[in-house]
């Protein structure tokens, strides 16, 4: 058990870097507290991969340094930092029965037949695997292969971190909730440290406590599920996050206020950030509204499309796409409505990054 | 309604002649002769299994079964642990990776006969380079055309020259198929490099290496150009393998029947011996 630190960090596949764009981890300051369950979330390519070999050890970093509790382990091999890591494919030893699989990762390491056999009966009994232990491992399941790996990772009494690189790819779908569910279910029994990758929202939403998401090599926001969905830090944790992504409209700035389409639209609070950048009004699609006759910005309905629990409307307003969800009666396409934006939700950005602040009264 | 009629085994009827005349007609030709006595003129009489008794009981034959299993059990228990060594310490990636693909084939592309052939110039004592370098730059005496032991040594190394490429290729082509997070899982697990080897290399490669085996079991016990260019089965007698010995009697004395029945022996023996490597090597597969 430790706590995790990435100090200055930044990765290169290339051995001669020259720009920027030569590094596929662009200067990582991160860390990871004792005992989190962490989600890593990113498109694919973002280096997500590529930053969870960094803490394992089996990629060694261009520039900076991996701390646990504050001692360096940059240059040490995987087996020496005490990490357990599951990959996106399962991976068991074919010959061994599942037992012996299970009890591989103790035995490597000298572990009396007393404290192994313990530490297996106990993990499969929590993965609830215990009747196949006589098994060979190579009759199993995927599911059941996939589990064995999460227990050859768990089975150790003092890993450092778990690290799950996106582990339920090759799982069936109603597998795949049971499987997240026993994962969240033995973070908060064996209380490591668990760093989830995955580039499916849903996935990191519901096992994490801390998201950490990642684009183009770098960190854009660390936060709570709610405050990645509620306040992006970036237009593109708005746009990754959340189904239909949250609107993002061109806007102008002007005396602290915002105009779109020569129509000003009222924020959540002061503008904060300054600069001239390239300036944008995000709101999530929940928070819009949808009247014939309301307040609010005229626009038309081009698509309606039902999915079920809520409908999606599509309306064009001065030339962008703007995404409604509404419950109950929505309007027909090709219908004139007006659009209100719920104050307290409507953010402002400038190059992308989160430029206003909450107001009093929001 | 469908129609039936027995047309489609038209179909079959090609086969049935390619296989009739390469091997069912060939065959019972030797069972034929296995059973009867002839002194020319195409005059044949009832033997009845004499041939087999005599065979069997030979001191001859015993000899060259010997001498067969000798040669093959040498060439097995050198070429499948060296070929796997090879194919472990080659490039899995990068520009050399065909070059060694290329360099591995290359002994293999070359007819029996002339493998034979180079390797009879290659250790003559006078002229050929290992020949000359042995008995006049090292001082050891080398020749294999006297020496029993010396033309053993010979043969042997000549077969895991040329054969042992193939274990290689097999057992190359098993690495390769190993993803990457197999090792990395591994290093993780604290894996020392032959836990790597025993449960993770060995257990892929094992399909192609049952191969391997099998391929290099029946070629080697069969073998019979290579021994035959190199030393004719000498000196004395001391490399007559079993189909060095059954071309001997059928072609060199015209002893058809007991060449019949040896041959069929020889035959019973390459089916058992194959049935059983294959047996023991997919035992554990089946089990649960």
């Amino acid at each position: 058990m430790a706590q995790i630190k990435l100090s200055n960090l930044r990765h290169s596949y290339n051995p001669n870097p020259t720009g920027d764009e030569d590094y596929a981890l662009k200067k990582i300051d991160l860390t990871w507290e004792d005992g989190g369950a962490y989600a890593l979330l990113g498109p694919s390519g973002c280096g997500k991969s590529t930053l969870l070999n960094i803490i394992s050890g089996l990629l060694i970093p261009s520039d900076g340094q991996v701390l646990f509790d504050d001692q360096d382990v940059t240059a040490l091999p995987p087996a020496k930092r005490n990490i357990a890591q599951v990959f996106q494919f399962p991976v068991i030893y074919d010959t061994m029965t599942v037992y012996d699989n299970l009890a591989f990762p103790l035995r490597n390491r000298g572990r009396d037949e007393d404290i192994v056999k313990r530490r297996v009966t106990g993990i499969a009994e929590m993965l609830e695997v215990t009747e196949m232990l006589g098994t060979r491992a190579s009759n199993l399941s995927p599911d059941n292969k996939q589990k064995i790996s999460m227990g050859r990772g768990l089975v150790r009494e003092d890993v450092n971190v778990v690290m799950f690189d996106e582990p339920l790819t090759v799982i069936d779908p109603h597998l795949k909730w049971k499987l997240r569910s026993k994962l969240k279910e033995l973070h908060q029994r064996v209380k490591a440290t668990m760093i989830y990758v995955t580039h499916d929202q849903t996935e990191a939403l519901t096992f994490a406590d801390q998201v950490v998401v990642m684009q183009d090599g770098e960190v854009v926001q660390i936060g709570t599920p709610v405050e990645l969905f509620e306040r992006p830090a970036h237009t593109f944790v708005g746009h990754f996050i959340g189904s239909p992504g949250m609107n993002v409209l061109p806007c102008d700035v002007k005396d602290g206020g915002a105009f779109f389409g020569g129509e000003q639209i009222n924020l959540e609070g002061p503008v904060t950030g300054t600069g001239d950048g390239r300036a944008e009004v995000g709101i999530r699609p929940e928070f819009v509204s949808v009247s014939k006759d309301g307040p609010g910005l005229a626009a038309q309905v081009r698509k309606v499309a039902d999915i079920g629990r809520h409908k999606v409307v599509e309306a064009v307003a001065h030339d962008s796409r703007v995404h409604a969800i509404l419950e109950g009666e929505a309007p027909s396409t090709g219908d004139a409505v007006m659009l209100d934006f719920k104050q307290s939700q409507t953010r402002l950005y400038k190059d992308g990054w989160l430029a206003s602040s909450p107001g009093e009264g929001a | 309604m469908k129609t039936q009629n027995q047309r489609a085994w038209l179909f079959v009827t090609p086969v049935l002649f390619l296989v009739a005349f390469n091997a069912l007609i060939p065959m019972m030709t030797v069972v034929n002769y296995s059973v009867q006595e002839t002194f020319g003129d195409n005059l044949f009489f009832w033997q009845g299994l004499d041939w087999f008794e005599q065979v069997l009981k030979s001191e001859r034959f015993h000899n060259a079964l010997g001498r067969q299993f000798f040669f093959t059990f040498m060439i097995l228990i050198i070429e499948v642990p060296l070929g796997i060594a090879i194919a472990l310490a080659m490039p899995k990636k990068g520009p050399w990776v065909p070059f060694c693909l290329v360099t591995m084939a290359l002994p293999m592309l070359i007819p029996w006969n002339v493998v034979g052939a180079m390797w009879n110039i290659f250790t003559l004592p006078d002229i050929g380079l290992l020949g000359y370098t042995m008995n006049h730059v090292l001082g050891i005496s080398y020749d294999m055309t006297q020496d029993p032991v010396a033309a053993w040594v010979t043969i042997i190394v000549m077969d895991v020259w040329h054969w042992t490429s193939l274990v290689v290729l097999l057992a190359y082509a098993g690495l390769v198929s190993i993803p990457n997070a197999y090792y990395q899982a591994a290093e993780i697990d604290g894996a020392s490099n032959w836990a790597v080897f025993r449960f993770i290399q060995l257990p892929k490669m094992k399909t192609v290496l049952t191969i391997a085996v099998l391929l290099r079991f029946m070629d080697s016990f069969n073998i019979y150009t290579e021994p035959f260019v190199l030393t004719g089965g000498g000196p004395g007698n001391s490399t007559t393998l079993l189909s060095i010995d059954l071309v001997k009697i059928a072609l060199g004395q015209f002893d058809l029947g007991p060449a019949a029945a040896m041959s069929l022996i020889y035959f019973a023996i390459t089916l058992f011996a194959s049935w059983l490597f294959y047996t023991l090597m997919t035992l554990n597969d089946n089990k649960s």
